[in-house]
């Protein structure tokens, strides 16, 4: 189910974070997990903030490790591919990639509306086995006594109720 | 710098900077020192110019002018990228050229005139742009 499967995820961006992993020269691109040690510094994709305080990959493989060592040597002798990867080393997404919108208020919005119907029945149930008849008060015969004595007193002659009843005529002004 | 409220004064302009040194009535209502814009660049390019520069200045700078209502001077990112490459850090280095692009929001002169004015150092130093390397598009 969508909600299980978002559930997840959330628990795992919460709880976990990708730190390293040595499964080769594209690592940034495993989704490996490992438990976060919250005492150093984390890595985060941030528009605000372009260069991040650790690098994405932080245990290093031995052709990672090469390739930091001619990330040393000149820039020109860099091939693209080696550029790329080294760039991955340092941030896992790209700008492109951060701004890139999600699905997830679909599950957000999911959830209120399955909430929201829950709520539904919840009060079809209660209307169904909590609350009783509508008291006596409100049957016709009741509202007309009522509502005659309250004209014999008088209720609030000036600007209320008897204000708009003619005595005189006896029928409504 | 390119600001960007003179931006939205002049639009239509490829060039911002030549409309920065119309003259300005000046007012006094204010004792308090304003820093002009080259001294603002000034400072900025000694900064990334200290040749002790380490890893943690040099993100800590970038991170706050990029934090600016701003899209930094093509000479003070020239002063940024030979930073990075006195640190070694290529990857910082094609990371700045995508947070200016980013910085130029909808104005798209911007970044080719910076990039015009970044060719020389970024074929000397060896730095791909992000369309060179293809992470400009997802």
């Amino acid at each position: 189910m969508l909600s299980s499967r978002a559930l997840v995820r959330g628990l795992q961006s919460g709880f976990w974070r990708r730190l390293s992993t040595s499964s080769g020269i594209w690592a940034a691109h495993t989704h490996d997990v490992d438990v976060t040690d919250c005492s150093v510094p984390q890595y985060n994709n941030r528009l605000d903030t372009p260069l991040p305080d650790v690098p994405f990959v932080r245990n290093l493989s031995a052709e990672q490790k090469k390739l930091k060592e001619k990330e040393k040597g000149p820039w020109t002798q860099l091939s693209k591919e080696e550029k790329l990867a080294i760039y991955r080393l340092t941030h896992e997404l790209s700008f492109p990639e951060m701004r890139k919108g999600s699905k997830e208020w679909m599950t957000v919005l999911a959830g209120v509306f399955f909430f929201l119907g829950f709520t539904g029945l919840l009060v079809w149930w209660q209307r169904v086995f909590v609350y009783g008849d509508v008291p006596h008060t409100l049957s016709q015969e009741w509202i007309e006594k009522q509502t005659q004595r309250m004209l014999d007193m008088k209720v609030n002659p000036i600007t209320g109720f008897a204000h708009k009843w003619d005595y005189e005529k006896k029928q409504w002004k | 710098m390119i600001s960007a409220a003179v931006l939205r004064g002049f639009l239509g302009l490829s060039r911002t900077r030549a409309a920065q040194t119309a003259p300005l009535a000046v007012r006094c209502y204010s004792h308090a020192k304003v820093e002009t814009d080259e001294e603002f660049d000034s400072r900025w390019v000694t900064y990334f110019s200290k040749p002790d520069l380490d890893a943690w200045e040099l993100r800590k700078g970038m991170n706050t002018l990029i934090g600016y209502d701003l899209v930094p001077e093509p000479k003070i990112l020239d002063s940024a990228l030979r930073a990075c490459r006195r640190l070694n850090d290529l990857a910082s280095a094609i990371r700045i050229l995508e947070a200016v692009k980013d910085k130029s929001g909808p104005h798209k002169e911007i970044y080719p005139y910076v990039i015009q004015e970044l060719k020389p150092t970024l074929q000397e130093l060896g730095i791909s742009t992000p369309e060179e390397l293809g992470i400009d598009k997802i």
